[in-house]
């Protein structure tokens, strides 16, 4: 008897530890909801004053143009996998005049906004994260705060513009990539036509494939820089919480952008 | 100039500060000591509005801060300077560009009058010539140095300093001890200095307050803080002179 009391003792107390944790991690989900959600009202409030161009410009060169290179290695490869299973398959069926629109409909409308942005997430966002972090956790913050100057009007405005405007011109970057990558491989591997290849994208291709990518591209932009500044701003424990900011940044940019990628896609191309 | 009224300060249920009275005048220099954990950087924190205080008031140069908005205290922030324990000073940033940071932020001053009042900053504290350093080329000493220059380039009425000598040796100790003394005479500025170095607190306080467990024990010119009474205070006084004796036995 005492041995099943003791047993169920044992169970309740472990339901109550497991409905506890689950009751923190969803208090902890909301709680970092809400002070994002807050973060990007008062970056909106912060618009009311001029943002400073000089800032900009150098975050667009810092976020955008440095990430060019690794933009093109990610995306001229894909380009160059995709269309060696599509045409292969295409081929056999004999719809290789299909192959290049595939590739560049694929790369415009999902491909590129989704590969750039999940580069964009692990570079720049884990940047953007790891140096106001390294601000936070060494007073530079408190210091911006006394000398009368607001951390989100001077850290995030600037990173959330550069971001804005960089992520849909290195997808518009990417979109040529990725269709040029496809092109090599089935022109000189698959044995399709050059001419059967550029007719193909010109037959299937609209612009909104593009344009609905860019649009998509805004979007992930604004989530790499919110998430990796409001991971920064909220950083704490020295180096290792700078360590933890930058991790928790990069997962949790590439989590929302899967998950907001799969909303756009619906509405952008019902 | 600060004048802080049954000021409470909690961080997680934990009481930081309790029932703070506390005035600092117009042109004095005011040492706030105590041990590590004691309150005092949380207080200086509170009088620039760092933090916001659990209940009571902070009155700064006639405001009172503590429900001010950001923008509202970003007002009054313009009149105050603070040195940071360890600095502060924007790495990415050269020692000119710290120094005029707050001159491009918040003034119309084209560049070559920037770079004068850089250059003059930098100078009344000993390190002119260093404006295109980056700030880990430099001693920590010489980063208080221009966090203190970084602090008086907007010229302000009030200067909070935390633990402006933790980590320095005593020569450089006494170089800094000497600035602070400088910048109430040269520029008249009224100063709250928290330190836990006790020579350092005599040789620039006009006054002394002690915090101890979160409460102000004892506030009084320096002689009545040598001449305290009050064991707490004794105990902090002599307790770094008869720990170094323990070791030395």
């Amino acid at each position: 008897m005492c041995f099943n009391i003791c047993t169920y003792g044992g169970e309740n107390a472990m339901m109550v530890g497991y409905l506890e944790k689950i009751g923190r991690s969803v208090l902890g989900f909301f709680e970092s909801f809400g002070a994002v959600m807050m973060l990007i009202y008062e970056t909106i409030c912060q618009f009311k004053h001029p943002p400073n161009i000089k800032h900009i410009i150098v975050q667009m060169a810092h976020l955008g143009v440095d990430s060019l290179p690794i933009v093109t290695l990610t995306i001229l490869f894909t380009g160059m996998v995709i269309t060696l299973q599509t045409a292969h398959e295409f081929i056999k069926y004999g719809a290789q005049s299909t192959v290049g629109g595939i590739v560049a409909i694929s790369m415009g409308r999902e491909l590129a906004p989704v590969l750039t942005g999940v580069v964009a997430a692990g570079r720049v966002g884990a940047a953007i994260t790891a140096e106001i972090s390294t601000m936070k956790v060494t007073e530079q913050i408190d210091a911006l705060k006394v000398m009368a100057t607001n951390p989100v009007g001077y850290l995030v405005v600037p990173r959330l513009i550069a971001c804005m405007i960089m992520l849909p011109l290195l997808v518009v970057f990417a979109d040529v990539i990725g269709t040029f990558g496809g092109y090599l491989v089935a022109v000189f591997y698959s044995g399709i036509n050059s001419v059967t290849y550029m007719q193909s994208i010109n037959n299937f291709m609209v612009v909104h494939d593009v344009t609905g990518g860019v649009i998509k591209a805004v979007f992930f932009g604004a989530i790499i820089a919110i998430i990796g500044c409001y991971q920064g701003l909220n950083a704490r424990n020295g180096a290792v919480g700078v360590g933890k900011a930058t991790t928790g940044s990069v997962v949790s940019s590439i989590i929302i952008i899967f998950i907001l990628n799969c909303f756009l896609s619906l509405i952008l191309y019902r | 100039m600060i004048k802080l009224v049954n000021v409470h300060m909690e961080f997680k249920k934990e009481k930081i500060l309790k029932n703070i009275n506390l005035e600092v005048k117009k042109g004095e220099v005011l040492a706030v000591i105590g041990a590590s954990g004691s309150g005092k950087s949380t207080l200086l924190r509170l009088m620039i509005g760092l933090l916001r205080p659990t209940s009571g008031e902070i009155w700064v140069a006639g405001n009172e801060i503590s429900k001010l908005r950001e923008d509202q205290l970003d007002k009054i922030r313009l009149r105050m300077g603070m040195v940071f324990q360890y600095s502060a000073l924007f790495d990415s940033m050269s020692v000119g560009d710290n120094v005029a940071f707050g001159l491009r932020e918040h003034t119309k001053l084209s560049q070559s009058e920037i770079n004068i009042k850089v250059k003059e900053k930098l100078k009344l504290v000993d390190l002119e010539g260093y404006e295109q350093h980056l700030p880990n080329e430099l001693s920590g000493g010489m980063k208080k140095r221009v966090s203190l220059a970084r602090a008086i380039a907007f010229e302000p009425n009030i200067i909070l300093y935390d633990e402006p000598s933790a980590g320095l040796d005593p020569i450089m100790t006494a170089k800094i001890d000497s600035l602070i003394v400088n910048m109430q005479k040269v520029l008249g500025v009224t100063s709250v200095v928290v330190t836990h170095h006790m020579e350092s607190a005599f040789a620039i306080a006009d006054r002394i307050a002690m915090i101890h467990e979160g409460k102000i024990t004892q506030i009084g010119s320096v002689e009545d803080i040598k001449n305290s009474n009050n064991p707490v205070v004794q105990d902090f006084i002599n307790g770094s002179k008869g720990m170094t004796k323990e070791v030395h036995r």
